[in-house]
């Protein structure tokens, strides 16, 4: 078991199902309520990575991370180095990668919502953001918890997008998924199966958590 | 200097406004003074809507809304004061308590902008007032229907709105209780004198309340005056209904005597005929006749000597006992229903097959003019 890849994948695990969150919010609240017709692009937009294979994804990252691309060109000029192949580069990634698990979640339990109690918050005299503080968030605990542990664990298991955006660099960008297919590839069986082991208890304790919470909130399973 | 102390103005919320909706268009031009107005017609006929429009929950077309002199909207400038800053209460039927704050945290809700100490002044005086300070800790899950009944109403008036909407907030409640938080409403409006708006579809809560009615049908206001002026004579069929006629016979005018004041229809289910007060139609034409079951007597032997002009034969179908009514449906060419207490049921032995008669005084009768 490769200890370095199983940190490196938490922390690319933590770092982008939080800050997922922070994006996915405002997001989720505008798609949930907004009555604009376009919606649908935008909605279609953040399913994409549920359809598209994670190489395609990872590919289009990969050129916009270069060096003549926008964001690499962007992030050199700012922070002095390219951004293909590094952590950072992962992180930008993976938010793209997992975003329907985080919003997905949060829409669904947006739009279950009583609208009668965000019309009563209104009339009582509460701004937009004083609703979504005191009303919205309270009453979607739920959807808020599934979405991080679905993007979380969406995050912790990844390999196209990785190997695409990152490469294989230990410590650095070599994941759980990118390590097992190392040792699998050199024929160390056993190392693969240890770290893939860890990987499906993992992914089975995250799910079993969510959808014992509740299944209201999105799942591809049917409504109990 | 002696300053004179000025008399409240008196704000008149005025409402001029067209909504195109799936079914119907919204159409209300209306002034509601200060008091009680209520607002009563079938479901589906815009009654929420129209408060949401009030509200600002919802826009209209075309048109505007003013309360005294602030407007609210006026489509002509593309204006909409946000429902933040129109300081109204509004109570949904659904009363829409925030369910994960207490009693306490949702009356407190709407002053936010107060002071802690002038907050919590204000919280203990509304719990007090509407009898509810032993709940102040409980989350709405665990209150009854009419507790939290009283704390949505607290909710709306401890910001002292300059105007109140009330979407049938005492649906459900029985007569008693009903009666004790319309008065807590009264006298909070004998002191604070705002427009409040009553929607109801409940003959019983229109009786409770007792002032200005205006019926509202299809998105437009329609009758106004005393509820009992026009719920005893309502004009259209769902008024009729909404108003409590059990009875709403399709007939056919037979004769008119405009010197006695009063004409004969025939019911067009088995040919009955009945006496009923004039009215401004034609021999022939097809109307519809309104009759409360609780305007109808029953006999068992066929009387004789009595002032009522329309005696019918028939027979008991059936007998329903709903709470201390007995609903009895006699089959005369016409099914009829029919209300008697349970003594006159044991007293007259009243059975299912048992043939009976009917007594109805004309002026029981009332002719509905518009479908």
């Amino acid at each position: 078991m490769s200890l370095d890849a199983i940190f490196l994948s938490l922390r690319l695990a933590i770092t982008v199902s939080l800050l997922l969150l922070i994006v996915s919010l405002p997001l989720a609240y505008w798609l949930a309520f907004t009555q604009w017709r376009g919606k649908f692009l935008l909605e279609s937009i953040v399913a994409l990575p549920l359809v598209l294979p994670p190489t395609v994804l990872g590919f289009y990252a990969l050129v916009a991370m270069g060096p003549r691309g926008v964001l690499g060109k962007f992030w050199t000029v700012v922070l002095g180095h390219p951004l293909a192949f590094t952590f950072s580069g992962l992180v930008i990634a993976s938010l793209f990668y997992s975003l329907p698990f985080a919003v997905q979640p949060l829409v669904a339990s947006f739009e279950s919502l009583d609208r009668r109690l965000l019309d009563a918050s209104a009339i009582l005299g509460a701004s937009q953001v004083r609703s979504f503080l005191r009303i919205v968030l309270p009453l979607s605990w739920p959807g808020v918890i599934t979405a991080v542990v679905l993007s979380f664990a969406h995050t912790l298991g990844e390999f196209g997008v990785v190997l695409m955006v990152g490469g294989n660099l230990p410590g650095i960008t070599r994941t759980i998924s990118i390590d097992i297919y190392d040792r699998t590839q050199a024929l160390d069986y056993a190392g693969a199966h240890q770290t893939a082991l860890l990987l499906l208890l993992v992914s089975f304790i995250v799910l079993s958590i969510v959808y014992g919470i509740n299944r209201r909130v999105w799942s591809p399973w049917p409504h109990r | 200097m002696v300053t004179m102390a000025t008399p409240l103005e008196a704000t008149t919320l005025s409402v001029d406004i067209r909504k195109r909706l799936a079914a119907f268009e919204l159409q209300i031009q209306h002034e509601f003074t200060v008091g009680f107005t209520v607002i009563f017609g079938p479901s589906g006929s815009g009654k929420s809507t129209l408060l949401d429009c009030i509200a600002g929950l919802m826009k209209p077309d075309v048109g505007r809304i003013d309360l005294g002199l602030s407007p609210f909207f006026d489509a002509a400038r593309q204006f909409s004061l946000p429902p933040q800053k129109r300081h109204i209460g509004y109570v949904f039927q659904s009363l829409a308590l925030f369910p994960h704050l207490s009693v306490e945290e949702n009356i407190r809700y709407g002053l936010d902008t107060l002071r802690e100490e002038e907050r919590r002044e204000k919280v203990g005086r509304v719990l007090g007032d509407f009898h509810i300070e032993q709940l102040s800790g409980r989350k709405p899950a665990e209150l009854s229907g009419g507790e939290k009944q009283r704390v949505a109403l607290a909710r709306s008036l401890v910001t002292l709105p300059q105007l109140l909407l009330l979407d049938e907030p005492l649906t459900g409640l029985d007569a008693g209780l009903r009666r004790a938080i319309l008065e807590d409403l009264r006298s909070w409006n004998a002191a604070h004198r705002t427009p409040i708006l009553y929607v109801t579809h409940n003959r019983d809560e229109v009786d409770a309340i007792g002032e200005r009615l205006i019926t509202m049908e299809g998105g437009r206001l329609g009758q106004s005056g005393a509820p009992r002026n026009i719920l005893d004579a309502p004009q259209t069929v769902a008024l009729a209904q909404a108003a409590g006629f059990e009875n709403l016979l399709g007939a056919r005018v037979k004769t008119l005597r405009e010197t006695d004041g009063v004409m004969r229809i025939v019911l067009e289910d088995g040919g009955t005929e009945l006496e009923i007060p004039l009215a401004a139609v034609q021999a022939g034409e097809q109307v519809k006749v309104a009759i409360r079951a609780g305007d109808i007597l029953v006999a068992v032997e066929e009387p004789r000597g009595l002032s009522a002009r329309n005696v019918i034969r028939g027979t008991v179908e059936s007998i329903e006992a709903r709470g201390v009514l007995e609903v009895l449906k006699v089959q005369a060419g016409t099914l009829f229903q029919v209300h008697v207490t349970p003594g006159a049921l044991r007293t007259l032995q009243l059975v299912p097959g048992k043939p009976v008669w009917l007594v109805v005084k004309t002026h029981s009768c009332h002719l509905v003019t518009q479908p």
